[in-house]
């Protein structure tokens, strides 16, 4: 039936199969079918494609647009790069002291979800004592309960705690809202683990901490990259725990600066700055995306897919 | 190896538990605690007023249209997120030119749609929000200048300022902003799908749609499962509540058509002061959560398919 002189084993995958050289008639109705479907698929994909990345690229063009122009020429290339936006925008609106105190809360919260999470899932995975199943059902329903529900109370626990509006309290809440979802991801990492290795490590003498911190932990490496991108675009993201708990201007991480500056400076009209805010907050969310595609995928998929 | 060994189960898991405990557990025990109370919040005084706070909230007018938002969330975001996000995957996957030998495959340029259409999952809801309330905007916004480039100056809708389109834009930001994180897990789904079912199906003479509903649908069939509980859970908290609280006025507004029942709790407990009535609707909330999901799991239990 063939009437190329191309076998198949050699067409290479990326070769988009001439739709001409099809053999037979019937094929040849399916391809033109296929022909239809491709050109279709194609149009709707590339209008999404659109959609996403416009707005984006529309917000990087405002960023170094003059008020002026934002307004009346929403479409406009801007005349010229206005970097004074940027740094009005870090320095004025005080940009730069959102970026100091998100690095700080996220970089600590970070940390100690991590240290803390695979502390509690090795711990939950890989030995049986009374109480296991209860712990980690207890910490695993922390998932799909409404956090606002808390807040409420923990609004006030943390007044008591003279914990409010303070970076470590923050910090600590950060922490324990993480830890369902890493203690639940952690706990399946580990016992995915082959025993083998940390019972030689043990036989040697290895203590139990040791054989953690030492064996159990650089093998478990890949769940904690994984996990690790999933908690830092969540706490880095983090919206709703930093509006309640944390009301001191001059602590206000990234995305409580950013609804503060939209505020005022649409009150001053200041768009150009707001617009260069905006940008710097999202440029290196998706500089880091770009560079580390394939893990950051893999992180936040990792999670659904369980 | 039992030498120690409750001593370093007990240090392990005494810090996350301790932490897990105050700051989660603890307050959501009080809370179920403190929605049979008139606290305020303001003072530390108060006292039992058992199911008052439960009837005032079922003739709290408020209350009733938060719930209807929320449902109504709840129960669009994911059919729409999900009928897209599969709409896609599945055009990636299969709506590809014949090659030979291949009875489907993918499109050209695959991986750079699902990198284009990931962007938005990892940047913050606060910056869509803000970004969409500006293209939103009624006089120099993106939609309304582009309405009137194109020649279509007569319609300028007020968008989020119109209280029966308000919640409609909410919506759409919110499918905007995660679509593309399910066209990339359907994707994944799809891929380990062998090739020679379709090619069976194809050969049989179905058509590509009826695959998708006779092969592909019902292998990804978990994965959606999962993917619909992860959009209410979504829909229902921390990401319906800052869209609205971000994007419109009032927040809630107009006239209370984007209220949601998180926005709610919030505003009761830290606006109005009163904490009590406010742990009241967020058990209203975690009721709705809970009849969501179970819902979920009744509706969609299916066989699994092993493949």
């Amino acid at each position: 039936m063939k009437t190329t002189d191309t076998p198949p084993a050699a067409a290479p995958a990326a070769d988009p199969a001439p739709v001409a050289k099809a053999p037979a008639s019937a094929a040849k109705e399916k391809s033109s079918e296929g022909q239809v479907l491709n050109v279709f698929s194609h149009g709707v994909l590339i209008i999404w494609a659109i959609l996403v990345v416009l707005p984006l690229l529309w917000a990087v063009m405002a960023s170094f647009k003059t008020d002026d122009s934002i307004l009346s020429t929403p479409w406009a290339l801007p005349d010229k790069l206005h970097f004074e936006n940027w740094s009005r925008a870090w320095s004025q609106a005080h940009m730069s002291d959102y970026f100091f105190n998100t690095v700080v809360v996220v970089g600590c919260s970070l940390v100690g979800t991590l240290l803390l999470g695979s502390m509690a899932a090795y711990v939950l995975a890989r030995f049986d004592f009374p109480g296991n199943r209860f712990i980690y059902y207890l910490f695993i329903g922390g998932m799909s309960f409404p956090i606002i529900l808390a807040l409420v109370p923990l609004f006030f626990v943390m007044n008591n705690m003279a914990l409010l509006n303070t970076r470590h309290g923050l910090i600590m809440v950060y922490i324990a809202y993480s830890l369902p979802f890493t203690v639940f991801f952690l706990t399946s990492f580990f016992r995915t683990l082959p025993s083998s290795v940390a019972e030689a490590a043990m036989l040697d003498g290895a203590s139990h901490t040791r054989t953690f911190f030492q064996v159990m932990l650089p093998m478990a490496k890949p769940g904690l990259i994984s996990v690790g991108i999933f908690n830092f675009l969540g706490q880095w993201n983090q919206y709703m725990l930093p509006t309640v708990l944390n009301t001191e201007p001059k602590y206000r991480v990234l995305s409580q600066g950013l609804v503060e500056l939209a505020t005022s400076q649409g009150y001053k009209g200041d768009w150009s700055g707001l617009f260069a805010g905006l940008v710097m907050a999202m440029l290196p969310v998706l500089a880091a995306y770009i560079i580390f595609q394939r893990q950051v995928v893999a992180g936040l998929t990792a999670g659904a897919v369980k | 190896m039992q030498h120690g060994k409750y001593r370093f189960i007990v240090g392990f898991l005494v810090l996350p538990l301790a932490l897990y405990a105050v700051f989660v557990i603890w307050p959501f025990i009080q809370s179920i605690y403190y929605s049979f109370t008139d606290w305020t919040g303001l003072s530390p005084d108060f006292k039992m007023v058992g199911f008052d706070n439960y009837t005032r909230m079922l003739k709290d007018d408020i209350f009733w249209k938060s719930l209807q938002h929320s449902v109504l969330l709840v129960v669009l975001l994911p059919l729409v997120t999900l009928g897209l996000a599969l709409f896609f995957a599945f055009m990636l996957n299969v709506g590809g030119r014949r090659r030979k030998n291949a009875a489907v495959s993918g499109v050209r340029g695959s991986s750079f749609y699902k990198i284009a259409y990931f962007f938005p999952q990892v940047l913050s809801i606060v910056i869509v929000a803000l970004l969409f309330q500006f293209a939103f905007n009624p006089t120099s916004g993106m939609l309304n200048s582009t309405l009137k480039t194109i020649g279509l100056g007569s319609i300028q809708p007020d968008w989020l300022g119109d209280p029966s389109l308000a919640l409609v834009c909410v919506m759409s930001v919110l499918v905007w902003s995660t679509v593309g994180f399910f066209v990339v897990l359907f994707s994944a789904g799809m891929a380990s799908i062998p090739k020679d079912f379709y090619e069976a199906a194809l050969l049989d003479g179905a058509s590509r749609f009826t695959t998708f509903f006779k092969i592909t649908l019902p292998l990804l069939w978990d994965t959606v499962q999962s993917g619909w509980v992860y959009m209410g859970i979504l829909a229902l908290g921390v990401e319906a509540f800052t869209a609205v609280q971000v994007m419109t006025v009032g927040p809630g507004g107009p006239d209370y058509s984007t209220t949601v029942l998180p926005l709610y709790v919030y505003q009761t407990a830290f606006r109005d002061g009163q904490a009590g009535y406010a742990t009241t609707i967020g058990v209203g909330l975690l009721i709705v959560t809970m009849a969501f999901a179970a819902i979920v799991m009744r509706l969609g239990r299916r066989d699994r398919l092993e493949f």
